[in-house]
């Protein structure tokens, strides 16, 4: 019976298809929101992923997130290089100084010093010249999306000037960097020189990075920094989550992704509810004859699933299609890089479809189930 | 119950409604059908011919009553049991033919096989098979909405016959045809499904078709007020 329940399914081919685009209209809009909600979320933590030689970060105590820094005391990189376990620790200064080009066009940036000696954080994605260069004397390296936003339509080039608070800044290396939450240049130099961008104050340090020891776990390290230091103490990974958790609980951004996303189910059960019930509505006296002949509830139950179930992949493989399309278009696209189709998504979307069309189905099952066989007999 | 009879219905009694809007369907009907012949319940709209088809059939439960189905008291049996039982055992045949429209002629005489659990393909080719010999051998791909109300109905039959039930029950088969078109159905009807072990019932008030019967049983206002029997008792020899 499992193929007169599909040849009645396409049997009314714009019904049939009408629940195909609800269906793939539906997976395209969780998918594509549900995938730049996360990719959103995911920059938040973008230049604590880039950095992947240090595995723990300490920061003040009451720092929740990457972009709130209080400058640490510089005794406080003595006293984490002094915790049992710790193999290294450097600083890392976080500010934003304004970058401005020679032609006049400027923007905040986002400029992370790194330890002058090792280093330790440099981008190791480059696209052009080479982030060892940063030794140089007024060195920077900028990321390609902030390159193209101070010298829009000019081809990348090195050894360009650009101002940083009036300082001058010689691009040393351009960079192939995770995009930030906010749209800035992300900007890589010495710690030494950073500070002098920014313009001194009392403390500068902003993060110390570590690594443990071999053998040292870095959950259990954190632990003991916090213990000896009293400042806080986190894994990258860790850190990363702080920031996307941040971002959930202080911001607009889940209630406005929510509601779409809310739009999208609700458009899907209702449309695709309706027109399966338009459907079984039309064909229940040929469900009555089915179920005078012998078929029972059961199997009917099975065969609308199925039917249900059907409309739902193939809307569903549709859909998947067309947001990877979307992305595949959009990652080209500098603001939009790093968004992806995440397979968490298609997962969560393909539960969340499979919830809608069984949602769809149920009136309908509901409607033949209680249909008594007797009706056919009648005119 | 003799083994001749088919059905039999003693005291049948069914009631729709409650209250003030009780509505007597059957107010007591015996009945007896018997196997090898054609016996049209007949009578005026509302009688309740349609009812003690569906009661019958198992498609409806009395009120009150006994009806004996092929030796089982069908309102007895559990729900599943029923069904079965009327999957293996009985043939409908509806007025408004109820075919599946998104299958082709073959594929909807083949739906009681495929119910069963018969392969698509073999069940399809034994309907094709059965189609032919009931002269729609050209149209056995057509879908419904591309066949004559005839056409359709000779297809509906092949639906319920192709499983060889014991009781065949026919709605008005000839209600939604023309005089000539309902007659060839007719016909039709009396040439295949008379069997000396099955027992054909046809609800009908079109009297154009009582020559066909084998018994003819009057009903009026919810009961049997006569039965008229061996009209064509010879004609059919086996």
């Amino acid at each position: 019976m499992n193929f007169v329940a599909l040849k009645m399914l396409t049997g009314d081919r714009a019904k049939y298809l009408g629940l195909i685009f609800t269906i793939a209209f539906c997976t395209f809009l969780l998918e594509n929101q549900t995938s730049i909600f996360a990719g959103i979320l995911k920059r938040t933590g973008s230049q604590i992923a880039d950095i992947t030689d240090a595995e723990i970060w300490v920061m003040d105590a009451k720092t929740e997130y990457f972009e709130q820094t209080k400058a640490l005391k510089d005794t406080d990189l003595l006293r984490v290089r002094g915790v049992d376990g710790v193999e290294w620790a450097v600083k890392l200064f976080k500010g934003s100084p304004v970058a401005r080009t020679l032609d006049g066009k400027f923007a905040v940036s986002f400029c992370l010093g790194l330890d002058d000696a090792t280093l330790t954080g440099a981008p190791r994605k480059m696209l052009l010249g080479s982030w060892e260069r940063l030794r140089e004397p007024d060195a920077v390296v900028i990321d390609k999306a902030g390159y193209v936003l101070l010298f829009p339509g000019e081809p990348l080039r090195l050894n360009r000037t650009v101002e940083l608070n009036d300082h001058k800044a010689i691009i040393v290396g351009i960079s192939d960097a995770s995009a930030p939450f906010l749209s800035f240049p992300v900007i890589h130099t010495r710690y030494s020189q950073a500070v002098n961008f920014v313009g001194r104050e009392r403390t500068q340090l902003s993060y110390v990075l570590a690594r443990p020891q071999p053998g040292v776990n870095a959950t259990e390290l954190c632990r003991r920094i916090e213990a000896q230091t009293g400042l806080r103490a986190r894994t990258s990974d860790q850190f990363r989550w702080d920031c996307v958790l941040y971002y959930l609980k202080n911001t607009g951004i889940p209630v406005n992704f929510g509601i779409t996303i809310a739009i999208a189910l609700i458009v899907g059960v209702a449309v695709a509810g309706q027109t399966f019930y338009l459907f079984t509505v039309e064909n229940l006296k040929q469900f009555g004859a089915i179920k005078a002949i012998g078929v029972t509830n059961l199997r009917i139950t099975g065969m609308i699933l199925l039917q249900a179930l059907t409309v739902g992949a193939i809307g569903f493989s549709i859909g998947s299609g067309l947001c990877a399309a979307f992305f595949a278009i959009t990652l080209k696209n500098l603001p939009t890089r790093g968004l992806v189709l995440m397979w968490q998504n298609a997962i969560g979307t393909g539960v969340a479809i499979i919830f809608v069309v069984i949602l769809a189905s149920l009136i309908s099952i509901r409607r033949v189930l209680v249909l008594e066989p007797a009706e056919v007999c009648r005119g | 119950m003799s083994s001749e009879i088919a059905v039999q219905c003693r005291g049948e009694r069914k009631e729709f409604g409650n209250g003030g809007g009780k509505v007597l369907a059957l107010r007591g009907v015996d009945l007896d059908v018997r196997y090898g012949a054609m016996t049209l319940l007949v009578g005026p709209s509302g009688c309740g011919k349609t009812t003690l088809l569906s009661v019958i059939a198992g498609l409806l439960n009395s009120n009150g009553g006994e009806v004996e189905v092929l030796g089982k008291r069908i309102e007895r049996l559990p729900g599943r049991q029923q069904i079965l039982f009327r999957r293996k055992n009985l043939g409908f045949v509806f007025q408004q033919y109820n075919l599946l429209p998104a299958l082709t002629g073959a594929e909807n005489a083949a739906v009681p096989l495929l119910a069963a659990g018969m392969p698509k393909r073999k069940a399809v080719q034994k309907a094709k098979d059965l189609l032919a010999t009931l002269g729609m051998g050209e149209r056995v791909n057509a879908l419904p909405r591309e066949l004559s109300g005839g056409q359709q109905q000779r297809v509906a039959l092949a639906r319920a016959l192709i499983h060889g039930p014991r009781l065949l029950v026919c709605d008005e088969p000839t209600a939604a045809l023309d005089a000539e078109t309902g007659r060839a159905v007719m016909e039709l009807l009396a040439a295949e499904a008379v069997r000396p072990d099955r027992a054909v019932i046809v609800v009908t008030h079109d009297n154009r078709i009582f020559g066909f019967a084998d018994a003819i049983a009057r009903m009026d206002d919810g009961r049997i007020v006569s039965v008229e029997s061996a009209l064509r008792n010879g004609d059919r020899a086996e």
